[in-house]
């Protein structure tokens, strides 16, 4: 890759069968293509016996034609879609476990707070928040508790969904 | 009516068009092939390898195109098969491969002679099923067939596990395929794209036609022919498009690329347009992607949509079937002559003789081609390994016939002279098929000599034969100073023995004054004939442009009047 080439964040998501194997393809040919995933994502779709995955992609527009092709081509892939746009609702979810003793949980709750985050569970000695929300939501949050003691982060990986359809191929 | 799984595999088979399997036995498959005997419209070929069953497979697809049938049982079966899996995926030929798996009692538990063949040919496959359930043999078998001959072919596996042969099911005879991410076609949309495609085309003043394997796929030859003739075009094909249009012609204008004709690479190089047909820009013919054909516009004609923009970045995508592009985008095209361009790559090809032979008084591979083509007219089937003589075959033998050449042309695959020939003669029993091997090569996959003398197979095999992995050799001596290092083969056999060994007919060739009679002598014989021509050990293919080059660096045979 040519360093002026410039990379950004793109969000494809994919309605597949629901058979087994199908996530197996499907990272098989990021694996071989050499594309990068940053995120990823499954669940069931509103249709019976097929799943709806969000891909987040890193790279530049030239990789997403052949990301979507190439995903498009795979048998058991019915639909890839860009949502990589401004009509687009993107969401994540995220636990965190922190460690927090008295002197620091009042200014975590404040954060909490501030954030629109929750608190799941909390002990002596650690609490579990969660938060739901776009990336930058998710990112400067994440980045507000940076300094306090984090134990563990789990992230759902991006879900999201056009405001209108826009299909990429088909 | 009730059937057994594999009494299903069979009729399903039947139902598809097939009437050749390429195969060998073994446990979980052993099931399949006891019902053979019940189906005679099933002509089964044992191989000696699988890797021979998948090349001949491939072949046989090759030449009939329709989809070539493999079998191999579980484990080193299936996996013998992959080589010639991925060679087929390469070079987009449809194949169905059955293999046998341990039954589902025992799956994933590593039993004996099992293999995730499934997972292993996931990348080297179009699709590839695991089948359980008597009851989904015959929709995915329909399935398998579908998948591997429509849109751009290419390889499908089904593995099917012991339990589903012997598991009693109803057949289905009408099966509905359910296959709902797959288009079998790209629908191709007449657009702007072919107007602005057909402009171009009209006022270029130096275009090029680049047709690659996808005119043969598709049976584009005689639109390729209309397009060429209506303006005049020049047509350059790549490896796997050598023989989709006719090498007497005058607009024949070679093939281009690392060991292509010198004229081609430079005509493309000076041209203003490239009308890329059915190819895939391969690096083989790019060379350095930046420096490729800055001066051209590019209109790209390709069934698969992935396949725009990955190499080389074009003008006008059209997606679609090339046969099917053409047969609109000719109607645009205005007649028109080129005779200053043509004239032009005419210089080129005299300034810058890729085809002169230099005297010389030893055997050279190149003359052994050349005469070859002389005497059977241009019009056998040529099959080749990969090498120095694969580049020679595509040299200096003139196609006359559409689809006549078979190589391995993406995978680049050694040992897919022997049992593609076999398998090509299996297609067209009265065809003249010879095979031009390497002695590399030839040595990989030489088992099937057996199989070719079981079915009295006429095929006729030149070794072209070096003592030399011949490519690896020159490159060692171009790019790595002459360092040869595990490239001389100095155990070789005897190859004239090797042959009579198996009943069958053999010649020594060690002198280019023999060439012709040696030549003859194998046309005239009935049965398979094996010439050995002991060649000049280090004759060299050229030109050459080392990888990751651009034309501007081509390498052209010195001109010294002799091979030193």
């Amino acid at each position: 890759m040519m360093a002026e080439e410039i990379f950004k964040s793109h969000t494809i998501t994919a309605l597949v069968e629901d058979k087994p194997g199908v996530l197996n393809r499907i990272v098989s040919m990021f694996r071989r293509r050499n594309y990068n995933i940053s995120s990823l994502a499954v669940g069931h779709s509103e249709i019976v016996g097929m799943s709806r995955m969000t891909f987040v992609v890193e790279c530049d527009y030239s990789i997403l034609h052949l990301v979507t092709t190439n995903l498009d081509k795979l048998v058991e892939v019915i639909e890839v879609e860009n949502i990589s746009n401004d009509n687009s609702i993107s969401r994540e979810l995220v636990l965190i476990k922190i460690n927090s003793d008295d002197s620091v949980s009042n200014e975590i709750l404040h954060l909490v707070d501030k954030a629109g985050a929750k608190i799941l569970d909390r002990n002596q000695g650690s609490m579990i928040i969660e938060i739901t929300g776009n990336e930058d939501v998710i990112n400067l949050f994440l980045l507000s508790i940076k300094k306090f003691e984090v134990e563990e982060i789990m992230r759902t990986g991006v879900i999201a969904m056009n405001t209108e359809q826009k299909y990429l191929n088909n | 009516m009730k059937m057994e799984g594999r009494q299903i595999v069979c009729k399903s088979l039947i139902r598809e068009g097939c009437d050749t399997i390429f195969g060998i036995p073994g446990g979980a498959i052993l099931p399949l092939y006891q019902a053979l005997p019940e189906f005679p419209e099933l002509r089964h070929i044992l191989t000696r390898h699988e890797q021979g069953a998948s090349h001949a497979a491939d072949a046989y697809a090759r030449v009939t195109g329709k989809a070539g049938v493999a079998f191999a049982t579980s484990g080193p079966g299936a996996t013998n098969l992959v080589t010639g899996i991925a060679t087929a995926q390469m070079d987009s030929v449809p194949m169905v491969v059955i293999t046998g798996q341990v039954s589902d009692k025992v799956l994933g538990s590593d039993a004996f002679q099992e293999v995730d063949i499934t997972g292993i040919t996931l990348p080297i496959t179009k699709h590839n099923f695991l089948v359980m359930d008597p009851t989904e043999i015959s929709r995915v078998i329909k399935e398998a067939f579908h998948i591997a001959t429509t849109g751009r072919p290419g390889p499908v596996l089904v593995d099917i596990t012991r339990n589903a042969f012997l598991e009693e099911c109803e057949y289905q005879e009408n099966e509905e395929i359910d296959l709902p991410g797959y288009s079998e076609e790209p629908v191709f949309e007449v657009s702007s794209l072919i107007n602005q495609a057909s402009n171009l085309i009209n006022i270029s003043k130096k275009p090029v036609i680049l047709a690659g394997h996808g005119i043969s796929i598709s049976g584009a030859y005689k639109e390729l022919l209309d397009l060429a003739e209506k303006a005049q075009i020049p047509v350059i094909t790549t490896l796997l498009g050598i023989s989709c249009f006719p090498e007497d012609h005058i607009l024949w204008a070679g093939w281009p690329g690392m060991h292509g004709l010198a004229h081609s690479s430079l005509a493309i190089d000076e041209s203003d347009l490239i009308i890329a047909l059915g190819m895939r820009f391969d690096d083989r013919i790019t060379g350095d992607v930046k420096q490729f054909a800055v001066k051209a516009k590019k209109i790209h004609v390709e069934i698969d949509p992935s396949e725009i923009n990955k190499n080389i970045t074009v003008d006008v995508p059209i997606v679609g079937d090339v046969k099917q592009v053409l047969s609109v985008l000719n109607d645009l095209i205005e007649d028109n002559t080129h005779t200053e361009w043509l004239s032009r790559i005419d210089k080129l090809r005299e300034d810058h003789p890729s085809l002169t032979i230099p005297k010389s008084s030893k055997l050279l591979g190149r003359e052994v081609v050349k005469q070859l083509s002389e005497i059977t007219k241009g019009e056998a089937i040529i099959v080749t390994g990969v090498g120095q003589h694969q580049m020679w075959a595509a040299q200096h033998y003139r196609f006359k016939n559409p689809n006549s050449f078979l190589s391995s042309g993406g995978s680049g695959t050694m040992g897919y002279e022997v049992p593609a020939a076999l398998g090509a003669q299996v297609a067209k029993p009265n065809a003249l098929v010879w095979s031009i091997a390497g002695d590399g090569g030839f040595q990989m996959t030489l088992s099937e000599l057996a199989t070719i003398v079981e079915n009295k197979l006429p095929v006729k095999f030149a070794i072209l034969n070096n003592g030399f992995l011949g490519m690896v050799r020159q490159w060692q001596e171009v790019v790595f100073k002459g360092d040869y290092v595990a490239t001389e083969y100095s155990g070789n056999p005897d190859f004239v023995l090797l042959a009579e060994s198996y009943g069958i007919k053999a010649i020594r060739v060690t002198s280019k004054d023999e060439i012709k009679n040696a030549i003859e002598e194998a046309n005239a014989y009935q049965g398979p004939v094996l010439v050995d021509f002991v060649t000049e050990k280090e004759e060299n293919v050229y030109p050459m442009i080392p990888s990751g080059m651009s034309v501007n660096e081509m390498i052209e045979e010195p001109i010294t009047g002799n091979v030193s």
